[in-house]
């Protein structure tokens, strides 16, 4: 099992979000961050205040997978969020020692595997 | 003590109403600008308000230039004239046909052309490039707004003919509807449009903004009298009670659609009850006013959820909040007028089939001619000019990308550029302490 963590722009989070569902992978969480990557600065101005936004705004996908399903998500989240421009985002794969399943007590692969309701 | 001079043939009542009328009714384009501003997501809110600002800055120079004259400075069947350019001869002394200065007489109508053209931004919201919108709207306003406005007010030949609009059916509510149709098909859909949910970021913005434009509304028809006398009244009370009968009925086909009272819908009823009396305010009784106020909520109500479901992507419903209620407003005075209230017409049910005749004229000629200046205009603007910002920008929004500001900057990681440290640019580049709450 691993966390599939990927970092991507915003405006792409719901293309990413159409290729992680035909990947049918169904489990995730969404969240908005800041951060840097290396990306260009945006410069704002507010009547005489001009400044560089350093930090700009991301979306991260959190997404629990069993083994045979890490290369499918890697895959969907660069389809998903590539334009070939700097700022795409960044996919970090780390392991996971252990998932529960809250509602029914189910670990690991079977509380990765999402529930066909 | 001495009394203020009045000048002959000015009354110092209808002036007093008219001064507050024209800062009512100028309040309702900012209004508009957060109506419109709730309506979009929350990467264009900036955009989508500066459309309505822009209007209070490029649009009320045209008039003081030449719309004004175009609309009022004549009595030509198709237009006005040129004798009012850069506001010649607008004076102290009374407007004809009104006991208030000239010069007041201007300012309560550049207001009027000033909101109408605000208006049709609610078609291409987050895609049409800002520049393009603000020429577009300096053109618009004088081909349509002050040509329809002569046509009906200002003596052209609507008016000759006895077409009746108190408050703007005609130049202010169709004309903007239905242009605002043309700049949706011209402009062409959002990139996201049918393909995404692309919902109202805040609704709380959408209300308040509702609820000023019924309070400017006051100004808007209570105004449009000139006058502290009856039809000014009749006006006044009518703005209550036909909005107020539009949003009971709206309430329940809303609750009859979807189980519930919408706050969106809520604030849609509103104007939809206000446009839907503007032409019919000053010459209809309360009791047939409130008959209007929900019969309007039908024709609207049901565009509204039609038109999502077709290509066209008139965004913010302009055409059924505006044009299709003040076309329902235009009508029903060829029905419902009353002399003993007016003291001008009967419309067909006191028995005067002349009054609906002209009514349908200028429901059927005005959305047509607004259209297709419209349509024209934008497909001729759009041979020298971008009409629509790229696809990336579109994505990143038009806030940062358009206007260089965000509406809900957080500031964190912002550093400031002062002229001192442009020097020493290279140091102030990541990686260094980004400022960060402790």
């Amino acid at each position: 099992m691993k966390l599939v963590i990927g970092i991507t722009r915003p405006e792409k989070a719901n293309d990413v979000l159409e290729s992680l569902f035909r990947a049918e992978v169904r489990g995730l969480s969404i969240s908005r961050v800041q951060g840097h990557g290396g990306e260009l600065e945006r410069v704002e101005t507010y009547r005489g205040t001009t400044v560089k936004m350093e930090l700009s705004e991301k979306a991260r996908f959190e997404i629990a997978v069993s083994d045979e399903f890490v290369e499918p998500t890697i895959e969907a989240l660069c389809e998903g969020a590539r334009t070939g421009e700097v700022g795409d985002g960044k996919i970090f794969v780390v392991p996971l020692d252990q998932v529960v399943r809250i509602r029914t007590g189910e670990t690991d692969h079977g509380a990765v595997t999402p529930v066909h309701a | 003590m001495v009394a203020a001079a009045t000048p002959p043939g000015i009354n110092p009542g209808d002036t007093a109403w008219m001064l507050i009328a024209t800062a009512l009714v100028l309040m309702m384009t900012p209004a508009l600008g957060l109506f419109y501003a709730g309506l979009v997501r929350a990467k264009n809110v900036l955009n989508t308000f500066m459309m309505s600002i822009g209007a209070l800055g490029v649009v009320a120079v045209t008039w003081a230039v030449v719309g004004y004259s175009i609309a009022f400075g004549g009595h030509g069947p198709l237009i006005g004239g040129f004798k009012n350019a850069f506001l010649s001869g607008v004076g102290f002394g009374p407007r004809a046909g009104t006991a208030i200065p000239h010069l007041l007489f201007f300012a309560f109508e550049a207001t009027f052309c000033i909101i109408t053209a605000a208006l049709i931004s609610g078609a291409v919201v987050e895609r049409m490039r800002y520049g393009t919108f603000l020429i577009f709207m300096v053109v618009w306003s004088i081909v349509v707004y002050a040509v329809l406005a002569h046509w009906v007010w200002g003596g052209g030949w609507l008016a000759q003919h006895g077409t009746l609009d108190f408050a703007g059916g005609v130049p202010v509510e169709m004309a903007s509807g239905f242009s605002a149709l043309a700049a949706a098909l011209a402009v062409g859909p959002r990139k996201d449009y049918g393909r995404q949910a692309l919902l109202p970021h805040n609704a709380v913005y959408v209300l308040l903004g509702a609820g000023l434009l019924w309070f400017g509304w006051f100004g808007f028809n209570g105004g449009s009298g000139y006058t502290i006398g009856n039809p000014g009244v009749l006006a006044f009370t009518n703005t209550l009670l036909a909005p107020a009968c539009t949003l009971v009925v709206w309430f329940l086909l809303d609750l009859r659609r979807g189980g519930h009272v919408t706050a969106v819908g809520a604030a849609t009823a509103i104007v939809v009850g206000c446009v839907g009396i503007t032409p019919a305010c000053g010459y209809i009784s309360p009791i047939w006013a409130m008959v209007l106020g929900g019969l309007a909520a039908l024709p609207s109500y049901a565009i509204v959820v039609w038109r999502t479901r077709t290509r066209v992507d008139e965004t913010l419903d302009v055409l059924a909040a505006h044009g299709l209620a003040g076309l329902t407003g235009i009508l029903f005075i060829g029905f419902a007028a009353q002399k003993s209230w007016n003291g001008v017409s009967d419309g067909l049910l006191y028995g005067n089939l002349h009054q609906l005749g002209w009514q349908a004229m200028a429901a059927l000629v005005v959305p047509a001619y607004a259209f297709g200046a419209t349509f024209g205009l934008l497909k001729l603007m759009g041979l020298f000019l971008p009409l629509r910002v790229s696809e990336r920008v579109e994505s990143l929004g038009l806030d940062t990308q358009q206007h260089g500001e965000e509406a809900y900057a957080s500031a964190e990681g912002a550093i400031l550029v002062t002229t001192e440290s442009l020097g020493a640019e290279q140091e102030a580049r990541l990686p260094v302490a980004v400022p960060v709450q402790p």
